[in-house]
């Protein structure tokens, strides 16, 4: 059943209504409710758990199960999770796990590159809205062919990281001994064609790793393979349905696009997988200037986050291009039925003193983040006041009166403002303008009416502001 | 209706075939339950009846005790034929003389009966236009990685749109009036009309007219460059919410032009601005702007709000069914397009174009017809990505990137 058209009263009937509160919430209606926004899981229901809710369990089970498999690679903290999707369209419920971005490295390699890829991709950081963003994955590949090489590298990269690993050989001899020295890591088995996917998939059962199955623009075949492998017995299963970024691109975007709606639209099981991107393929003619690599590379990668990929596999490790695909893939795979909020509170810019400006704002990200990017590009040393709104941006939060005086009121004491600075002179937006009079009536601070839009803020406090604007 | 509740429909009308189907491989199961197979009978046996051609209804049939395949299963991968009933509305922008203007061609765009590059359903009639922002103030605030394209015709308009179709391949020129803001210089309509007039003298391409953002002052400006160049089909950027949408409307409508209704990604209220303008334009003059926020700065929002009213207009909602614009070159409004960072982010010549292009390329996948950038190596980008999408071309040989070296 696709998720958006589940009801809670469904799940409902189907858990044991004892209303016991073990999960943590007042009633079964109320977990219900949170298991049909995918906000809970079975396991949090205790009595769900005892044999003879077993027929109830594996039905609610099936209903809440994801169209799109969720397949784990690798261990630990830093295992990756692919698809686990209910949805083609991220407004209809949202999208669960974010693209996973895979750096590759390969068993030719100089150790001092090798050794260089593998930290700068362990170590990629970039802090957004209050989030560390991160690489997720290591492809190894097999340029040589030669088993013991091939084991070597996989070895050192195991050594070098935690991040899990994709091991990219098609000749099963080789990918058999690399799975003998780090098969308990869960590599992704990369991959099961038409000529060698029984060897994989006897890999695959005895290593208990998932597997990709692999068969570039031919999806046929690609479809038959992962049937093949399930009736096998292996389920965890990727499908890579092949990547180009010149005459196929339109190809490549189709592809993906027809196996993401016939696992949703139409509950293909067979189709029902995560699916892999390989951008690298922008590599295979060496550009002049790598530079143009790295480009294609990361414009077909950033068309692939938006279309559906669960997973991609990139060589450039330049910041300025990897930057914007871990930004784009954040933003699309945000929640959108939760307004995204920061933590309310006093945040001092610049180096404020006792004398400094007091600004107001709502917790609601792109409000707060576009506030705090004009504070600090006009250099203003001031305290800004995040008030909790629930995630709402001023205007609505006016309008449905998540910001009133009241909680104006306070913020300004629960944050000790008053502490801060010497004055009592408090700047709020210009779309809050109406609730001015009252603020000043319920704090006591003196309010004053900032510009509209926060790019105002400068030549505001450059022109208007006094810490005592009545002298 | 969206494809969900229309196949569950579907499938309510036929209730009995599909109790048939069901009970019928109940049967299958409960026999082969009975009987012992060996495994390459079974693969005989059931492998070609069981899912070649099977109507997507049958439940997957279970086998008993897991038989391991010995060859591979065939399988069909059924390409959706999905058929939507609402289609966009086609709007032509500028005008050659034999059509009543004085451009050396026109441009049309819209059109589409399905989801933005779902070639395998339609391959969209037109092809998304790319225009050059141009501003008619040298103060305009640029990042530098913009700016040095433009350095030497800040102070010339009608060059600086010539430099953007002689030497980037502007397909439109997207012109900004930011001096009429009476915050600004409040220069004249007059002013407005000699400036479009040196802009048509410059370039042969559709010209598109900006305003600054005056609710009070752009339809005044509009109105005077619209009656001075009746039959161009300018493309007005933009009517809004707290405009005389009537006065607006009528000018545009009387002197054969365009506009672009622009609203605050908000669904709801692009569909009510549209409704107001219906009763004083043709739909066909329309085109619609829903706000472009930059990645990483709500990038998210933009492209859902683009997703939902194209996706809301192809199933049939009469009021949402127009092209898309997108103010693409917001996306240097993100600081990561131009802040200096970091060496592990350098570039930022090269950090802020992929920003332009990124932000462009995955409005595009929402379904923007008409594209306002700056960055030339961002605007020539999102052009050959479409000319690749549109080429009708096949995958060629497949590169194996197992094993090549880079």
């Amino acid at each position: 059943m696709p998720a958006k058209e589940l009801s809670p009263i469904e799940v409902y009937k189907l858990l044991p209504g004892t209303n016991c509160k073990e999960c943590g919430e007042t009633n079964c209606m109320a977990f219900a409710a949170k298991l049909v926004n995918r906000e809970a899981t079975l396991q949090e229901c205790p009595p769900l758990l005892e044999p003879k809710y077993k027929a109830a369990f594996d039905k609610l089970w099936a209903l809440l199960k994801p169209a799109v498999r969720s397949v784990v690679v690798g261990t630990g903290d830093r295992k990756a999770t692919l698809g686990g999707e209910y949805v083609l369209y991220r407004h209809e419920f949202t999208y669960f796990n974010p693209t996973a971005i895979a750096i590759d490295v390969s068993d030719e390699m100089p150790d001092e590159e090798f050794e260089a890829r593998i930290k700068a991709t362990d170590g990629f950081k970039y802090d957004y809205i209050g989030m560390t963003l991160r690489l997720d994955m290591i492809a190894v590949r097999s340029t040589s062919s030669d088993p013991a090489k091939f084991e070597a590298a996989v070895k050192k990269a195991v050594e070098l990281t935690d991040l899990p690993l994709i091991l990219c050989a098609l000749n099963p001899a080789v990918m058999k001994q690399a799975l003998s020295a780090v098969g308990d890591r869960r590599p992704l088995i990369y991959a099961a064609t038409k000529d060698n996917w029984k060897e994989m998939a006897d890999l695959a059962l005895m290593y208990g790793c998932p597997v990709v199955a692999s068969a570039p623009f031919d999806l046929n075949t690609l479809k038959s393979i992962a049937k093949t492998l399930w009736e096998y017995g292996v389920e965890d299963i990727v499908l890579d349905p092949g990547t180009q970024i010149e005459d196929g691109l339109s190809a490549t975007i189709d592809n993906f696009t027809i196996l993401r709606w016939d696992a949703i639209n139409e509950e293909e099981e067979h189709l029902g997988f995560p699916l892999l991107g390989a951008p690298i393929v922008a590599w295979a003619e060496k550009a002049e200037d790598p530079v143009l690599n790295e480009w294609n590379e990361a414009v077909v990668a950033s068309a692939l986050v938006s279309r559906f990929s669960d997973a991609l596999i990139l060589h450039s490790v330049s910041g300025w291009c990897l930057l914007p695909l871990v930004i784009l893939r954040q933003n699309l795979y945000t929640d959108p039925r939760k307004p995204v909020s920061v933590e309310a509170g006093v945040k001092p810019f610049g180096e404020p003193n006792e004398m400094s400006p007091v600004l107001m704002t709502t917790n609601f990200a792109l409000t707060y983040y576009t506030v705090a990017s004009d504070i600090e590009s006009a250099k203003v040393d001031c305290y800004l006041i995040v008030v909790d709104t629930e995630g709402i941006s001023v205007e609505s939060a006016v309008a449905g009166r998540k910001l009133t005086a009241d909680n104006v009121g306070e913020a300004l004491a629960s944050y000790k403002v008053g502490d801060l600075v010497k004055h009592r002179h408090l700047v709020i937006p210009g779309r809050a303008a109406r609730l001015s009079g009252e603020i000043q009536e319920v704090s006591g601070w003196t309010v004053s009416v900032g510009p509209l839009d926060s790019s105002g803020i400068a030549s505001y406090i450059d022109e208007k502001w006094k810490p005592f604007p009545e002298e | 209706m969206s494809p969900l509740t229309e196949k569950k429909e579907k499938k309510g009308i036929l209730p009995f075939s599909i109790d048939i189907l069901e009970a019928l491989a109940k049967f299958q199961q409960i026999e082969l339950e009975d009987v012992e197979i060996s495994f390459d009978e079974l693969e005989l046996s059931l492998t070609p009846g069981m899912v070649v051609g099977a109507p997507r209804a049958v439940p997957p049939l279970a086998v008993p005790a897991k038989a391991k395949p010995t060859a591979l299963l065939e399988a069909q991968v059924g390409i959706p034929r999905e058929d939507y009933p609402g289609n966009i509305v086609e709007v032509k922008l500028g005008a050659t003389r034999t059509e009543g203007g004085t451009r050396g061609s026109s441009v049309v765009i819209g059109g589409e009966t399905a989801p933005a590059f779902y070639n395998f359903l339609h391959l969209p009639p037109h092809k998304p236009v790319i225009a050059f922002d141009v501003f008619d103030w040298a103060k305009v605030p640029l990042a530098r990685a913009v700016k040095m394209h433009y350095r030497e015709v800040l102070e010339d308009t009608a060059e600086w749109a010539r430099l953007c179709v002689e030497k980037f391949g502007a397909e439109m020129i997207n012109l900004h009036f930011l001096t009429i803001d009476p915050l600004i210089e409040d220069a004249s309509p007059e002013y407005a009309v000699k400036k479009t007039e040196e802009v048509l003298q410059a370039v042969d391409v559709p010209v598109a007219i900006g305003g600054c953002g005056d609710p009070k002052k752009d339809p005044k400006v509009f109105k005077a460059v619209a009656e001075a160049t009746t039959g161009e089909r300018l493309l007005f950027n933009s009517v809004t919410l707290d405009m005389d949408i009537e006065e607006t409307a009528k000018v545009v409508k009387e002197n054969d032009h365009t506009i672009i209704a622009f609203t605050s990604m908000d669904v709801n209220r692009a569909r009510e601005l549209n409704r107001k303008l219906y009763d004083f334009i043709d739909k066909e003059r329309i085109v619609m702007d829903t706000t472009t926020a930059a990645l990483g700065y709500g990038l998210d929002y933009a492209f859902t709000v683009m997703e939902r009213c194209r996706l809301a207009a192809l199933k049939g909602d009469p009021e949402l069914n127009h092209p898309l614009s997108s103010g693409t070159t917001n996306a240097w409004a993100a600081r990561e397009a131009w802040m200096k960072m970091g060496p592990e982010w350098a570039p930022r010549e090269l950090r802020g174009p992929i920003w332009e292009t990124v932000t462009g390329h995955t409005l595009l996948l929402a379904g923007v017809d008409y594209f306002m950038m700056m960055h030339p190596a961002a605007a020539r980008e999102v052009g050959n990505t479409i000319n690749k999408l549109l080429s009708g071309k096949k995958p060629s040989e497949t590169a194996e990137w197992v094993s090549f070296k880079i």
